[in-house]
């Protein structure tokens, strides 16, 4: 039945970003976006269309080689569980990407982020890559690292050069303390770098002191660290899940419980009292419980704790965590008191995770009953702007619309 | 209420849809074996364009006797409208979601006149 890949759409008129979004601009549109500046902090594109580029960035000839001939592509049905993140072709953006047409120049991957940006009334975004999350899980560290550092090259000469809407928080292979240190001495001054990454889902402790180099670097720079969520299908608990709703549900805040457990009891917040860290992408819910469970264990065992000066969750309000995906509860209540317990209006910030099936429109913070203008403005762009020290000018597009309107500029 | 002429019957072919503007709102009209629907195209979710992404039979685990667990099976008799941002599923039937029926898409009446497909709305 053609139904179930074809669907129910119009005549196949190919793919545009800009049209899927279209309800998306009207919500800009009605919530006049074009007054103020959005910022979102985790947005994603598939660095894999880009692959042959990408390897050409490799240093070491024989894994770029191997690269070029390897490809990175995805296995099929029997790969691994992430594979059918689009349910199997219900999200309609995972088939319709490869469609879409994009103009020769600029980058493809500039195009295709500005589309939805301007959709969505985003003015800047940080972007990290899709597929790459999961380099982690690659046993070869020197591919970790090769990959990394190449991808890191090409992000920032190829498309954080061209576009200053576009910044990103570069990858560190945390298997490899010393490629952490040569990265960020490489990588952190080039333009749109705003911090750096790591995927949380490494087999690697956070508290160990072949860190203590990369964090005291990121610290004397002013950079955040920011712990992108991710979900190793390989992991042996994760692989009791059959179905990919459980591995991602629980996958996501999995790894960042398990760092941010390592970050407060071994005391790194007093260690490096001015490293700001950011947790992306495991949702909210995940941080009221860890508060509470690690405040009540912590009563009873402060000598597991020693360098502790104040309650884990008090270090934790001062961290700053990524909207998304925002759990829609039935008891509306639990994210007003989640909200309250994060100190959301200076330490949450808004992200889209845009185009992944789970994104969030700014329409999710905008629209929250319980938050005033001043708070929505704070965790939709100012938070992310005083974080990474941005300027506060608007899109070029929203400076057009509020020009053609008769507004200021 | 106004009625509003969509295309003729054969301009919709079994299984497509057609947009509308109706005032204020946006209309998908759906022609599946040989029935209309007609629901506003947009999502209680996020807003979504609800009826613009796949339509696609419920998906049901198959569960024999003593509980086993015997495989899923797609439900040909109920169809869904599958939202393309997240995948919110709505009955085709009724557009109420498939589980949490308090939540669905705004319906119209959609019916056939001398070989034209209207909306009233
Ligand atoms: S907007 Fe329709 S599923 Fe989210």
């Amino acid at each position: 039945m053609d139904d179930r890949v074809g669907g129910a759409g119009q005549e196949d008129q190919g793919f545009d970003t800009s049209k899927l979004l279209k309800n998306a601009a009207r919500q800009r549109d009605e919530r006049n976006y074009d007054d103020f500046l959005i910022i979102d902090v985790d947005s994603h594109h598939y660095e894999t269309e880009a692959f042959r580029e990408i390897a050409g960035y490799i240093r070491d000839p024989v894994l770029r080689n191997e690269a070029l001939y390897q490809g990175a592509g995805s296995g099929g049905i029997t790969s691994e569980l992430g594979n059918y993140q689009s349910m199997a072709g219900r999200v309609t953006r995972y088939p319709g990407r490869r469609k879409e047409k994009t103009p020769v120049a600029p980058h493809r991957d500039i195009t295709l982020m500005r589309r939805w940006m301007d959709a969505m009334g985003v003015d800047i975004a940080c972007m990290f890559p899709t597929p790459m999350l999961n380099l982690a899980s690659c046993q070869r560290i020197d591919v970790q690292v090769g990959l990394a550092t190449a991808y890191n090259q090409w992000l920032c000469e190829r498309i954080l050069a061209e576009d200053s809407r576009l910044k990103s928080m570069l990858y560190l292979p945390l298997h490899s303390p010393s490629a952490c240190e040569e990265i960020i001495a490489e990588f952190a001054d080039r333009k749109g770098v705003i911090g750096f990454m790591v995927t949380a889902p490494h087999y690697a402790s956070v508290y160990d002191n072949a860190y203590a180099k990369s964090y005291a670097a990121l610290q004397e720079r002013g950079l955040p660290l920011a712990f992108h969520a991710g979900f190793p299908s390989g992991d042996q608990a994760l692989k009791l899940t059959n179905r990919f709703i459980g591995l991602h549900a629980l996958g996501f805040p999995w790894f960042n419980m398990i760092h941010m457990t390592n970050w407060i009891i071994n005391g790194m917040s007093e260690r490096f009292p001015q490293l700001k860290t950011i947790w992306i992408e495991s949702g909210l819910a995940w941080i009221p419980f860890l508060m509470q469970r690690l405040d009540n264990e912590f009563m009873m065992r402060t000598s597991d704790a020693p360098l502790l000066k104040r309650l884990p969750s008090e270090y934790m309000q001062e961290m700053f965590y990524s909207s998304q995906p925002m759990e829609r509860v039935r008891n509306a209540k639990a994210l007003e008191v989640t909200f309250e317990m994060i100190n959301a209006p200076s330490q949450l910030l808004y992200s889209s995770d845009y185009p992944h099936w789970d994104m969030d429109l700014p329409s999710t913070i905008y629209d929250l009953p319980f938050l005033d203008e001043v708070a929505k403005r704070n965790i939709l762009g100012e938070n992310a702007r005083k974080l990474f020290k941005l300027g506060n000018e608007l899109s070029d597009t929203k400076l057009a619309r509020r020009q053609a309107r008769g507004g200021e500029r | 209420m106004v009625d509003t002429l969509v295309c003729s019957e054969t301009e919709l072919a079994d299984g497509k849809m057609r947009l509308i503007q109706a005032g204020q709102a946006e209309i998908a009209v759906i022609r599946k074996d040989g029935r209309y629907y007609a629901y506003e195209n947009l999502c209680p979710h996020q807003g979504g364009p609800a009826c613009e992404g796949v339509l696609m039979p419920a998906v049901r685990d198959v569960i024999g006797a003593g509980g086993i667990y015997r495989g899923q099976q797609f439900d040909e008799a109920e169809m869904h409208i599958v939202c393309p941002w997240h995948g919110y599923e709505f009955r085709l039937s009724d557009g109420r979601h498939a589980v949490a029926s308090g939540l669905g898409l705004r319906r119209f009446e959609a019916f056939v006149r001398e070989g034209s497909v209207y909306v009233r709305a």
